[in-house]
């Protein structure tokens, strides 16, 4: 098996299903000549030529048109959006044309796109290129929200986004690009979009993360092992439709939990894990479950970004207070 | 004027320069930064009169055709008499009337061939039914069930789209697919003069110029996006102008007259299957009645421009030129109008009488498999 880091497993994703299947096609701003600002798609071009992957101008609505347009065709268009903070001018096109698009005609047309974007803090980018933007499109129904933790996930998950016959926000944390390698099995393989994955094992408390955050969990949950308190830590891999069934079986087993996310604090994601576990496991409760999460502002310029974000350290606080509810 | 825009069509064009009707742009010369001001002329073929003012863009049509031409220009008034109707009854939800459009709607879509792709507005039922859209499926979508969206196989169109411009991206898209794969079939896209103020508007144009793609950019400028008139959509001389931008060709035309409808839309199909690229037309026109039937135009026209325009009717100057020819009779107008009364009721019928949509239903469409919070999510309905 081939080490990769995550960048190189996305690329590889795209690269089989490239290799696989006729229909898939890659465009977006600089991601042809130079394979991207991060060099995700680098080499595509070479190998599958100008038609199956493209520059386009910049206009990033109109690449969501674009892909629109070509999904209805029988395409498997895969968009990048440069950085997340750019999606704002694509969110007609993602979050009412694609994600409508089989509801609204009854199933006639479909949009099996992958909307490819890199978000997430702790590399002190500009303004609007690392917002943690999941929820928004996470509430948009008709859309799936994935974003993967590591390597082999990355690709597994990326290779099943682009045969899924519906669209697919595909978010890849800027700080995972390069932060580590892992083993990647070569060719095809998938991940099941909506399934979380157990990272670590453990029958205190159940930590519930996903993206960069699983990395920040398992920091913590490695102090917290120092004071006998022994975490599991669920990746949800996928966040929208979030693997509930996995999260209360970890619950049933811990008794306690709390959420890590990047983004702002209400209305996210970990608001919504909250409020399935109190439907479906209110009674198997012992303390309160609680979100580690930035506060409700603006996704901060760089200069205090590690402050703003989560820390293994602010985990472990919300831990001890579950513990000691 | 040195680095303006010119309309090479003329009234003394000759026959083998017809297809030339588009905006140029030339050369700039001396000044570079003078803004664009020369004027276009507007493309005319059927005066009001019913006289052919333009001998050389007469679009080939015969008989049988100009029959049917005319058939479906007095099929849709009725059809539009009879829905506003219908709205107020109640009996249909939204609809944005189309009278005073006929030529437009009607022209362009006989225009184009039958595997050719339509990406409607709001407004453009009228295209996308005679395209092949059963009628009744049409009031479905007025009356906000989805079947009415649910396009038969082999009808390549899509829904009349909501939000103002999205189309246009979606066309281009759509005509980038038929590059893609080599076919010769070309995308015609609608919308108004307000449209043509969209962000959506400009990206579509500009990708559709750097790809050459076989797309039509159908531009229906009826004077007012909603009640806000042409003159406060744009400063400049015509939406024309605005292929210049985008390095497309453009052209501006009598929206009123089917027959320079015709002869734009075929040029503009002719020159994306040759893979010469996307055309912009704006057609003038004017829409007899108001935006919708909750909105009141005595507001914001007047009587004496909405009279002018009515002196325009494209039915009433295709009529006198047909029965000048001795094709067409006031007793064939009232044939079709009773035809058409007759097919809307049957088909308003056939709408009022499909099965209402249900709540599991729509959970159903969200995605090719319903997931399983979902499919929980159904049980609460049933």
């Amino acid at each position: 098996m081939a080490q990769m880091n995550m960048k190189e497993a996305i690329r590889d994703a795209m690269r089989v299903e490239l290799s696989r299947d006729p229909n898939v096609v890659i465009f977006g701003e600089d991601v042809g000549n130079v394979g991207g600002v991060f060099r995700v798609t680098e080499g595509l071009q070479k190998e599958f030529g100008e038609e199956r992957v493209f520059d386009t101008p910049l206009a990033e609505s109109a690449i969501g048109g674009l892909a629109v347009g070509l999904g209805i065709q029988g395409f498997r268009p895969i968009a990048e959006i440069q950085f997340v903070g750019f999606i704002f001018e694509a969110l007609d096109q993602i979050a009412v044309q694609a994600a409508r698009m089989r509801y609204r005609s009854g199933g006639r047309y479909n949009s099996p796109i992958v909307f490819r974007t890199p978000f997430g803090g702790g590399v002190k980018a500009a303004e609007l290129h690392t917002d943690a933007l999941e929820g928004l499109l996470a509430q948009t129904p008709g859309i799936k929200v994935v974003v993967p933790s590591n390597p082999y996930d990355a690709k597994g998950l990326m290779i099943a986004a682009i045969r899924d016959n519906d669209p697919v926000f595909f978010m890849e944390h800027l700080n995972l690009y390069h932060a580590f390698r892992a083993e990647v099995p070569e060719g095809e393989y998938t991940v099941e979009l909506g399934k979380a994955n157990v990272v670590r094992e453990g029958s205190d408390v159940t930590i519930i993360a996903y993206g960069l955050m699983v990395h920040t969990a398992t920091k913590a949950a490695e102090e917290l092992e120092k004071n006998g308190i022994k975490a599991e830590i669920i990746d949800l891999r996928t966040i929208a439709p979030i693997d509930i069934d996995t999260v209360i079986a970890s619950v049933k087993k811990t008794n306690r939990a709390i959420v890590v996310q990047e983004a702002q604090k209400s209305a996210g994601v970990a608001a919504e894990v909250i409020a399935q576990i109190n439907e479906k496991a209110i009674l198997h409760l012992e303390a309160p479950v609680l979100r580690v999460a930035p506060p409700d502002t603006v996704y901060p310029f760089a200069q205090i970004e590690d402050a703003w974000l989560p820390t293994p350290a602010r985990i472990v606080d919300a831990v001890n207070k579950v513990m000691n509810f | 004027m040195t680095n303006g825009v010119k309309q090479v069509y003329n009234n003394s064009i000759t026959a083998e320069l017809d297809i030339q009707i588009f905006i140029e742009v030339k050369k700039m010369t001396k000044v570079p930064y003078e803004v664009y001001t020369e004027e276009v002329d507007t493309l005319s073929v059927l005066s009001p009169d019913g006289e052919i003012v333009n001998q050389d863009l007469l679009p080939e049509l015969s008989d049988d055709q100009l029959k049917e031409i005319m058939y479906r220009m007095v099929f849709t008034r009725t059809w539009d008499d009879r829905a506003v109707n219908l709205g107020r009854q109640g009996r249909l939800g939204f609809y944005a009337p189309v009278s005073g459009q006929e030529a437009t709607m009607v022209g362009s879509e006989f225009a184009i061939e039958k595997d050719d792709f339509i990406c409607p507005g709001y407004r453009d039922m009228p295209q996308i039914v005679w395209h092949g859209l059963p009628l009744y499926q049409a009031f479905l979508y007025s009356r906000g069930h989805q079947h009415g969206g649910q396009i038969p196989e082999g009808v390549n169109v899509l829904m009349p789209q909501i939000i103002i411009g999205a189309q246009i991206l979606h066309a281009m898209g759509i005509a980038m697919g038929y590059k893609l794969k080599k076919q010769k079939q070309v995308v015609i896209t609608y919308t108004g003069d307000g449209g043509s103020s969209e962000g959506d508007f400009y990206e579509g144009l500009n990708f559709a110029g750097v790809y050459k793609l076989p797309v039509i950019f159908f531009v229906q400028n009826n004077g007012y996006a909603i009640t806000t008139p042409f003159s406060k959509q744009t400063a400049a001389l015509s939406i024309a102008h605005k292929a210049v931008a985008a390095g497309i060709k453009g052209v501006r035309i009598d929206g009123m007259d089917v027959f320079a409808v015709i002869k734009a839309v075929r040029d503009a199909a002719e020159r994306a299957r040759n893979g010469e690229g996307a055309t912009l037309i704006e057609a003038v026109t004017y829409r007899f009645r108001p935006h919708s039937l909750s909105d009141d135009a005595t507001k914001y026209r007047t009587k004496e421009e909405e009279g002018e325009w009515s002196e325009k009717d494209p039915i009433a100057r295709l009529a006198k030129y047909l029965e000048k020819k001795g094709l067409w009779t006031e007793e064939d107008t009232a044939r079709v109008k009773e035809e058409a009364k007759a097919k809307v009721n049957e088909q308003i019928k056939k709408a009022e009488q499909t099965e209402k949509m249900t709540v599991p239903g729509l959970i159903d469409s969200m995605f090719e498999q319903t997931p399983k919070h979902l499919e929980e999510q159904k049980a609460d309905f049933q």
